[in-house]
């Protein structure tokens, strides 16, 4: 069990692994709603969104994360605004303010070669870099998130399951709205430079898919996605540390092997129906949001 | 004596498309106690007249009242609301209770948990709901209640155990007015006839009910008052006074025929030889073209 405890002699590992089981969990909890709200378009494009706001910040000499805060809040807002209009191109709509946004970072990077650096950890996720105040962030966003989760659980649930509906036993939904977009945006925040802009939104969609093919009762849904990701995050890290890769791509990875063993255990079984899948649409990852062309 | 208002009014309403154009007008009263099907074809306006009690949908002249006060934003009335089971995802992982707790979603207290009290309601709901199920649907259930299966995701039950769990939902508000869109369509004909029966047992114990249906013989001619609606509001009253040919021609745009068959009331498509020879088919003598509007405000 050498090859368990090893990794944790060096200080860092502790830090890291600390951070990608929070990421993880937090991602897996938010996931949920994403999933089932069908809103992994919106959860992708808004990380993008925000990447463009903390370089920004950074040209500006604010904060990481209160440029990314305010960047992402009001990205958030716009895009719960845009996407409520019934409208036909609300999505097309939410890909031009997303990408018009992301692509101000861009430009900003490919203008200034000297800053580069600082922005692998936001593209591809860099956990073994994760500073003390990465982690701080992580616990009082993750700490907020539940909170408002609990408190506003039902409301939630109902405005997933049928908003229609719900607005007409009194949930205000439009509140409801724009919290969670708020909550979606504060998460992808916190979890970017640990995770990486490009791998977010896998590590949002894949442990609510995985708990959505395990169970039938939204509750356990929840509970078991949350569990789910932060598992991910826990064994991606080892794998980071012993196959010397990038911590993003295997914990994207990690849960995505979490996702084909349940799939198949359950294709085996027969019980998996394409109802289940069906519930849990997962964006193509588009390539040419990649940043191939930046001079990193 | 001052007598109480009606259940719900609407005074002079017309509701707009939100592209300008009107939808639906209607100056209608439904009475407290009433049991009310709008009836008329799609796109008549019917779903919109129940989302404007709903406050969902806001006149864009005239005004809607329910128990005398005018609607504005939230409802203070306990209302009921089931919506067409067509519209529901059944994908969606919700268990039975998940969907029937829903229905206390603003007055359940903060936890995210069902309070004991909750449980229990919903638990002699389903219970009582389930009891009108026919026999061979509980022996397949193992003849349990359907409190039983509280556990199930809700795409899990047959189509009136569907209705039903959305039913609970509605009930478990103690409304005083029951609001279902089309609540018959897309179920077989005896879970259409089970849940119209237990719509009446649920109108006895005092519940106002309104519900929407295209169903002209199945479910209309059942009902004991019917709103005729084609963009605005074209007769009321029961079905004996407003299934007239021309009532019907109306409402539908076509030809129909309406008569008796062993004491019910029946309509059907009028076969163009029954057009030609009036005389082979005994027409119901109903309103007259001319006194269509006579049946509003019946009560």
């Amino acid at each position: 069990m050498r090859w368990l405890t090893d990794p944790w002699q060096l200080g860092y590992f502790g830090r890291g692994m600390l951070a990608a089981v929070l990421a993880g969990g937090l991602s897996g909890l938010i996931g949920t709603y994403v999933v089932l709200r069908r809103m992994s378009y919106i959860g992708h494009g808004l990380s993008h969104a925000i990447l463009g706001g903390t370089v920004v910040g950074y040209v500006t000499n604010f904060n990481f994360y209160v440029a990314g805060g305010l960047w992402g809040a009001l990205s958030a807002l716009l895009i719960t605004g845009v996407s409520r209009s019934r409208r036909i191109g609300a999505d097309a709509a939410i890909g031009i303010v997303t990408t018009a946004s992301y692509a101000v970072g861009i430009a900003l990077i490919s203008r200034g070669h000297h800053f580069t650096r600082n922005f692998e950890a936001a593209f591809f996720g860099n956990i073994l870099g994760v500073t003390t105040t990465d982690v701080w962030v992580l616990v009082v966003v993750s700490a907020a998130v539940v909170a408002v989760i609990f408190f506003l659980y039902k409301q939630f649930l109902f405005v997933t399951f049928d908003a229609e509906v719900a607005a007409s036993y009194g949930v205000r939904t439009g509140l409801v709205d724009v919290v969670f977009s708020l909550v979606l945006a504060a998460a992808i925040i916190a979890t970017m430079r640990i995770l990486g802009v490009t791998l977010i939104a896998a590590a949002v969609v894949t442990p609510a898919v995985v708990a959505r093919l395990s169970t039938n009762s939204f509750g356990r849904m929840l509970g078991l996605s949350v569990l789910i990701g932060a598992l991910t995050g826990f064994g991606g890290m080892y794998v980071s540390y012993y196959g010397d890769i990038a911590s993003g791509a295997t914990i994207t990875l990690t849960g995505a092997a979490i996702f084909a063993v349940v799939y198949l255990v359950g294709v085996v079984r027969g019980r998996l129906g394409r109802r289940a899948l069906a519930g849990a649409i997962v964006t193509d990852w588009d390539q040419a949001s990649f940043p191939t062309d930046v001079p990193v | 004596m001052i007598e109480a208002p009606p259940l719900v009014e609407f005074r002079d309403a017309a509701f707009a498309y939100s592209r300008g154009g009107p939808a639906v007008e209607a100056d209608l009263i439904i009475p407290r106690g009433a049991m009310v099907g709008l009836l008329g074809p799609s796109g008549a306006g019917k779903t919109t007249l129940l989302r404007a009690v709903l406050g969902q949908v806001r006149p864009v002249r005239g005004e809607v009242r329910i128990a005398g006060e005018p609607l504005r934003g939230r409802l203070s009335h306990r209302v009921g609301y089931v919506p067409q089971l067509e519209t529901i995802d059944w994908n969606f992982p919700l268990t039975v209770a998940e969907a029937v707790l829903l229905g206390r979603v603003t007055e359940s207290g903060p936890w995210p948990w069902p309070r004991r009290r909750d449980r229990a309601d919903m638990e002699a709901l389903l219970d009582r709901l389930g009891k009108s199920e026919r026999a061979d649907a509980a022996a397949a259930l193992g003849r349990v209640g359907m409190a039983a299966f509280a556990g199930r995701q809700i795409s899990q039950l047959s189509g009136g155990q569907q209705q039903r769990v959305f039913l609970a939902r509605a009930l478990i508000r103690r409304p005083d007015l029951l609001l279902l869109d089309e609540p018959t369509s897309g179920v077989d004909v005896r879970t259409r006839q089970e849940i119209l029966g237990l719509l009446r047992d649920l109108n006895d114990d005092g519940i106002s009910i309104v519900l929407t249906t295209h169903d002209l013989n199945s479910v209309a001619t059942t009902l004991p008052e019917l709103v005729c609606v084609n963009r605005r509001v074209l007769a009321q009253g029961p079905p004996e006074a407003v299934f007239t040919p021309a009532v019907l021609r109306a409402t539908f745009g076509s030809e129909m025929i309406v008569f008796r068959h062993d004491g019910v009331l029946l309509t059907a498509d009028a076969p163009a030889h029954a057009l030609e020879h009036p005389h082979h088919v005994h027409l119901h003598h109903g309103v007259p073209h001319d006194e269509l509007e006579s049946g509003r405000r019946a009560r």
